[in-house]
């Protein structure tokens, strides 16, 4: 344990706290599972409509996005390696990474939208009603399910923010970065549920 | 595997060799190259894409819950939630199919 002085006001159980993360990563992994069944079953019934809206939407914004994503996961790991070394420094650079590659991807996707309604094509838009069942299915799963996944990517982006400020102040450190670890993880799901949103939506639509 | 019990022990005394830079730097080249599969077999018709969502990224979504969200370092009970989970999800979509293959 850290210094003896603290020891006695300082119950910690690490983890217990990574427990606690998972089990409610696992009620996301839930959220968005019901969604994805959601999406075969409508793809299963109109393979077509799917097919045709799929080409509307652009694969390489598609890809980019998941590259930024990926490699913002891979900085954010790395971030808790450098605070296991005690780097400080090291691991807020690899944070502001993540930070910056987060932005990144909100202002790709807020583009990719704002082409989508500019085409008329958004929520409840009177071109879209005039579009086959299934191509209107289909756009209303990709602005649910983009939409619910740019929230997280919001949220994420404050709970890394948080982060920050806490390996700046030395709330987190070397021998204490359990809550870094819980944010860590709270990002990779986002990226993996990114992982799965590309092929859905972009390349095998 | 009798290491794993004892993660909960990780901060502090060193005794448990955590990852390095260079094993995270490997998994995100994986995950970039398989990317790229993943966009070349969408260029070969729509049931080469389908398949290459079916088959890639599963492996893409385990790189990431195994080293970077540290399952592989974990107990086995962290293990074991996820599987349930995962579990849970695939008896939900196994019986939404078996339901609509027979209507």
């Amino acid at each position: 344990m850290s210094e003896p002085n603290h020891a006695h006001a300082d119950h910690r159980d690490d983890f217990g706290a990574r427990l606690g993360m998972w089990l409610f990563l696992v009620t996301e992994m839930v959220l968005f599972g019901g969604l994805f069944i959601a999406y075969s079953y409508m793809r299963s019934t109109y393979p077509a409509d799917f097919h045709h809206a799929g080409t509307e939407l652009n694969a390489t914004l598609g890809v980019t996005n998941t590259l930024v994503l990926l490699t913002s996961s891979l900085t954010v790991a790395l971030s808790i390696v450098a605070i296991q070394r005690g780097d400080r420094l090291k691991s807020m650079a690899f944070l502001s990474a993540s930070l910056a590659l987060g932005v990144t991807f909100l202002v790709i996707k807020a583009t990719e939208w704002a082409t989508k309604f500019h085409h008329g094509l958004y929520p409840n838009a009177p071109h879209l009603a005039t579009l086959p069942h299934g191509e209107q299915v289909f756009f209303g799963l990709y602005f649910t399910m983009t939409g619910l996944h740019g929230l997280h990517v919001i949220i994420g982006l404050g709970v890394l923010s948080y982060m920050l400020v806490q390996v700046a102040r030395g709330r987190i450190c070397q021998d204490r970065y359990v809550q870094l670890e819980n944010a860590g993880l709270y990002w990779h799901l986002v990226d993996v549920i990114w992982i799965f949103l590309l092929p859905l939506f972009y390349l095998a639509a | 595997m009798s290491d794993s019990i004892l993660t909960s022990s990780e901060h502090g005394d060193g005794s448990i060799a955590h990852p390095g830079y260079g094993t995270f730097v490997k998994v995100w080249i994986a995950l970039v190259v398989l990317t790229g599969l993943l966009v070349l077999m969408s260029h070969f018709g729509q049931s080469s894409a389908v398949w290459g969502l079916l088959l890639i990224t599963p492996v893409k979504a385990w790189l990431v819950f195994y080293f970077f969200m540290h399952l592989k370092y974990e107990g086995p009970l962290l293990k074991v939630v996820v599987l349930v989970t995962l579990g849970t999800l695939l008896i939900f979509f196994a019986l939404l199919f078996s339901d609509v293959a027979f209507r």
